[in-house]
C-alpha cells in the first residue's frame, strides 16, 4: 500500500509537473506552428455550439474554483462558515460540473459522428476527450457523494498540494480518502502530464495580451530610424521580428 | 506626419474579360494543398452577383469591417477585445466551409481500372473533405456570367436603395448587363483581420504595406475571417490556421508583379508605390460615411513634395522607393486622374487596392425605335437585334449615355462609392470624355467644340487624356508595374552584423555550426 500510495501522490505528480514543464517549454520553442487551438467550427458549427460554450465557460469556472481553494483555503473555509453560502457555492460548482460535463459528451458525440470532423480527429483527441469525461464523472460523482467538498478540500487537499510544491510531500491525509477521490486527483495529473501532447497547450496561449496591446500591428524588417550610416561602423540592431 | 510606402493596387474593371486566368495562377502558387482548396485568394466574380463566399457583401450575416460609434471612434463589428474574446469558445459569425462550396475532385482512376461492362465508366465527383461521392450543389463561380440569375444575381446585397423596379429592370433580356470584380486582399492601412487577431499573429509589414499572417503565431481563434469584410482571411481547415493572399511578397522583393497581375490577360492590373501620412489614418476610418472616401485619398501624399520626400527619407524609405512612388501608375490613377475608387470604403478598412468602375455595361442605352426597315434589309435566316430596339451610342448630348444608363448607376455607387451617385459619375464621365477625344483624333468624326468641352467639364486637358488612353491602352509591362527594389540587403545588415559572422556561418547553416548540444 506504501508503494503505491508514494508512487501516485508522490512520485506521479512530480512527473507530470516536470514533464509538464519540459514538454511545453520545449514543444513551444521547437514546434511552435503546432501550438494552436486547432479549431474545427469551420467545418461544423451548430453543434460545436452546444458543445464548447457549456464545455469551456464551465470548466473556467471549475478551474478557478480549484484554484482559489488551493490558493487561499482559509477564505473558503470563512465563506462556507454560513450554510446558505456553502449552499451557494457548491450548488454554482455542481451546476458548472454538470455544464461541462454535457458540453464535453456534445463535444465527444459531435467528433464521432460528423464525417468532417473525423477527418480532423487523431488518436490524441479522443484520449484525451476520454480522460476528460471520466475527470469530470469523478468530480461530479465526489462532489455528489462526499459533501461539503469545498469545504475539506481546504482542509485536505490543499494542504497536500502545498507539500508538493513546497518538496515536502505530505500524504497521511491524501490516503485516506476514498478511492473516487484518488482517482480524481491521480487522473488531473495524468491531464497534466498529457496536456504537453495534447492540443490542450492551447490552454497556456489563451490570448489575454490582446487586451492591452494596441489594435493595429505594424513590422519593420528593419529599425526605419536606424538606417546604416556609411560613414559609420557597424549598428547592431535586432529588430522584433519574432 | 509619419510618411510610409505602400505597395497599391489598380484593376481597370472596363478591360476584365473574366477568364480567371489570376485565380488559376494563384491557385497553382499558393492554394493547391490540402485544407486550401476552397480558398481563392485571388477570385474573380460577376456582378450582379452573390460572389464568394455567397453574399459577403452584407455585413448583417458576416460582421466584417469597422463601425463608427459616435462621433469620433470605430469599434469592430463583429470582433474585437471584448465581443472577440468572449466569443473565442465559438465565434457566431464565422462562415462555414459551405458558405464557400465543399471541395471535390474527381475519381479519374475508375475511368481507367474498372471493369468491363455494358456502360462507360464514369468519374465520379468526391468530396476533398471527407472522400466520400458528393452530388454537387454550388461551386466557386457557380453563378459566372450570370448564371443562375434568380438564386444569385437577384441576391446581390449591393441592391441597397434601389427600387423594386429599378432592380427588376436590370434582369430584362435585353437590358441585362454585367461585369466582372476580380478581387485579392486589399492590403488596407486599417486592417481588420490584423485588429481582431487575439494572438496578434497577423502583422502589416512596414517597408512595404503588405499584410501578412505569422504561421507560428496563429493559434486558431478565427477571428481574422470573421473581421475582414472582404472575406478574404481564409481558414485552414488541415493545419488550423489562417491563410491569405500575400501579394506574393517573395516575388515583389525579386521585383517581379505578383502571379495575378503577371499573368492577368486583359491586362487590367497595376502596382505601384503609394506614399501616404500613417498620422491620418484613425481620421480618416473614422471619417463620416460620405466623407470617407475623400479622406483616403487626402491621405496620400504627393511624393514629388519636397517636405514630403525629407519625411520619407527620415522615416528610412529609400530613394529607389520614393522614385518608384513618382512614377507609380496607381498614384496617376488614384490621385492624379481620380478614377481610381476603393470598393467598399465604407467598411472603413482603408482598401489599398483601387478599381476604375467599368463604363462598358453601362454606356450603351436601349432606346425604343422601329428597326423593320433595317431588319428588312437582313437575310431572312441572318440573326438580327430585337426589332423594336437599338443600343443607343450616339454622342449628341456628350453624357446622355451616362446619365440615362442602363446599369442603374447607384448600383456601381453602393459599391464603389459609399452610396454616392457623383463619384461613380465623375469617374465615368471622365472614362467617356478620354473616348471621345480619342476618337476625334483617330476617327475625326467628332466636333472639335464638342470634344473641348467634354474634357473641359470633366476637368481633363488634352494632354491628360492621352495619359489616361496610353496607360490604360497601351501601357507595357514596366508601365503597369513599378516595383521598387526590396533592399533587403540593406535590411540583412539590419538584422545581423555580417561582418562578425563573416567565415563563421557557411550556406545553409539556420544555426551556428557548434559542435554537440
Amino acid at each position: 500500500m506504501n508503494l503505491y500510495n508514494n508512487f501516485f501522490f508522490v512520485a506521479f505528480p512530480y512527473v507530470a509537473v516536470i514533464m509538464f514543464l519540459i514538454g511545453t517549454i520545449y514543444r513551444y520553442r521547437a514546434t511552435k506552428f503546432k501550438y494552436s487551438s486547432i479549431a474545427s467550427q469551420f467545418l461544423e458549427t451548430r453543434r460545436l455550439y452546444w458543445g464548447s460554450v457549456p464545455f469551456h465557460w464551465g470548466i473556467i469556472f471549475l478551474f478557478f474554483g480549484h484554484l482559489t481553494a488551493f490558493l487561499v483555503p482559509r477564505y473558503v473555509l470563512l465563506w462556507n462558515q454560513q450554510p446558505l453560502r456553502l449552499a451557494i457555492l457548491e450548488i454554482t460548482a455542481f451546476v458548472a460540473g454538470i455544464l461541462t460535463f454535457l458540453g464535453l459528451i456534445n463535444l465527444f458525440y459531435r467528433r464521432l459522428s460528423n464525417p468532417r470532423i473525423k477527418k480532423v480527429t487523431n488518436y490524441a483527441d479522443i484520449i484525451l476527450e476520454i480522460l476528460l469525461l471520466t475527470e469530470i464523472f469523478f468530480g461530479l460523482w465526489v462532489a455528489y457523494a462526499y459533501r461539503w467538498g469545498s469545504s475539506w478540500f481546504a482542509v485536505v487537499i490543499a494542504p497536500y498540494l502545498k507539500s508538493i510544491f513546497e518538496f515536502n510531500p505530505q500524504t497521511d491525509a491524501i490516503v485516506m480518502l476514498p478511492l473516487v477521490v484518488q482517482l480524481h486527483i491521480i487522473f488531473a495529473f495524468l491531464i497534466l502530464l498529457l496536456i504537453p501532447f495534447t492540443r490542450l497547450v492551447h490552454l497556456l496561449v489563451f490570448p489575454l495580451s490582446y487586451l492591452w496591446r494596441p489594435y493595429q500591428k505594424v513590422i519593420w524588417n528593419w529599425n526605419r530610424k536606424k538606417i546604416r550610416n556609411p560613414k559609420m561602423g557597424w549598428t547592431i540592431h535586432k529588430p522584433q521580428n519574432n | 506626419m509619419d510618411v510610409r510606402s505602400q505597395t497599391a493596387m489598380l484593376f481597370h474593371l472596363d478591360k476584365c474579360i473574366g477568364c480567371h486566368t489570376c485565380s488559376i495562377a494563384c491557385k497553382n502558387i499558393w492554394t493547391d494543398r490540402k485544407g486550401a482548396e476552397y480558398m481563392w485568394w485571388n477570385n474573380v466574380e460577376t456582378k450582379p452577383g452573390t460572389g464568394y463566399p455567397t453574399k459577403w457583401e452584407n455585413q448583417s450575416i458576416y460582421k466584417g469591417g469597422w463601425k463608427k460609434d459616435g462621433k469620433e471612434n470605430i469599434s469592430l463589428r463583429g470582433s474585437g477585445k471584448f465581443k472577440g474574446l468572449l466569443n473565442i469558445f465559438h465565434n457566431p459569425y464565422l462562415p462555414v466551409i459551405d458558405d464557400y462550396y465543399e471541395p471535390w475532385t474527381y475519381k479519374y482512376l475508375d475511368l481507367i481500372e474498372s471493369p468491363q461492362g455494358d456502360d462507360q465508366p464514369t468519374a465520379i465527383p468526391v468530396s476533398l473533405l471527407t472522400g466520400k461521392p458528393l452530388d454537387i450543389k454550388s461551386g466557386p463561380n457557380w453563378d459566372d456570367d450570370l448564371s443562375g440569375t434568380p438564386e444569385y444575381a437577384r441576391k446581390d446585397p449591393n441592391f441597397e436603395n434601389l427600387s423594386p423596379a429599378e432592380q427588376e429592370a436590370m434582369f430584362q433580356l435585353e437590358k441585362m448587363a454585367m461585369f466582372y470584380l476580380p478581387r485579392i486582399c486589399n492590403h488596407c492601412l486599417n486592417p481588420a483581420c490584423v485588429a481582431s487577431c487575439p494572438s496578434g499573429a497577423i502583422y502589416k509589414r512596414g517597408e512595404d504595406g503588405v499584410v501578412l499572417i505569422n504561421q507560428k503565431v496563429c493559434r486558431a481563434w478565427r477571428m481574422c475571417v470573421t473581421a475582414c469584410p472582404y472575406k478574404k482571411s481564409y481558414y485552414n481547415w488541415g493545419t488550423g490556421k489562417s491563410e491569405k493572399c500575400i501579394l506574393c511578397y517573395p516575388r515583389l522583393e525579386a521585383g517581379y508583379a505578383p502571379a495575378c497581375m503577371h499573368s492577368c490577360v486583359g491586362r487590367i492590373r497595376y502596382l505601384g508605390v503609394l506614399l501616404y501620412d500613417a498620422d491620418k489614418i484613425k481620421d480618416a476610418a473614422s471619417a463620416p460615411d460620405n466623407e470617407l472616401i475623400e479622406k483616403q485619398l487626402d491621405l496620400i501624399l504627393d511624393p514629388f513634395d519636397e517636405n514630403v520626400i525629407r519625411m520619407a527619407k527620415e522615416n528610412g524609405i529609400a530613394d529607389s522607393t520614393i522614385f518608384a512612388a513618382q512614377t507609380s501608375p496607381i498614384y496617376k490613377f488614384v490621385k492624379v486622374w481620380g478614377i481610381g475608387l476603393p470598393l467598399h470604403a465604407e467598411y472603413r478598412t482603408l482598401p489599398m487596392l483601387f478599381y476604375v468602375a467599368p463604363l462598358l455595361p453601362v454606356m450603351a442605352t436601349l432606346s425604343t425605335t422601329d428597326n423593320a426597315t433595317q431588319a428588312g434589309k437582313l437575310d431572312p435566316i441572318a440573326k438580327f437585334w430585337d426589332k423594336n430596339h437599338l443600343y443607343d451610342t450616339a454622342t449628341e448630348s456628350i453624357w446622355g449615355t451616362i446619365e440615362q444608363a442602363r446599369f442603374p448607376l447607384q448600383y456601381l455607387a453602393n459599391m464603389f462609392g459609399t452610396g454616392n451617385e457623383e463619384m461613380i459619375k465623375s469617374v465615368l464621365k471622365k472614362q467617356l470624355a478620354v473616348r471621345i477625344h480619342r476618337r476625334s483624333i483617330t476617327v475625326g468624326d467628332i466636333d472639335k467644340n464638342l470634344v473641348a468641352k467634354a474634357l473641359i467639364d470633366v476637368g481633363l486637358t488634352p494632354k491628360a487624356a492621352d495619359d489616361i488612353y496610353y496607360l490604360t491602352s497601351l501601357a507595357k509591362f514596366d508601365d503597369r508595374f513599378n516595383i521598387p527594389p526590396a533592399h533587403r540587403e540593406q535590411a540583412l545588415e539590419m538584422l545581423e552584423n555580417t561582418g562578425d559572422l563573416k567565415g563563421s556561418n557557411g550556406f545553409g547553416f539556420k544555426e551556428a555550426p557548434m559542435r554537440g548540444m
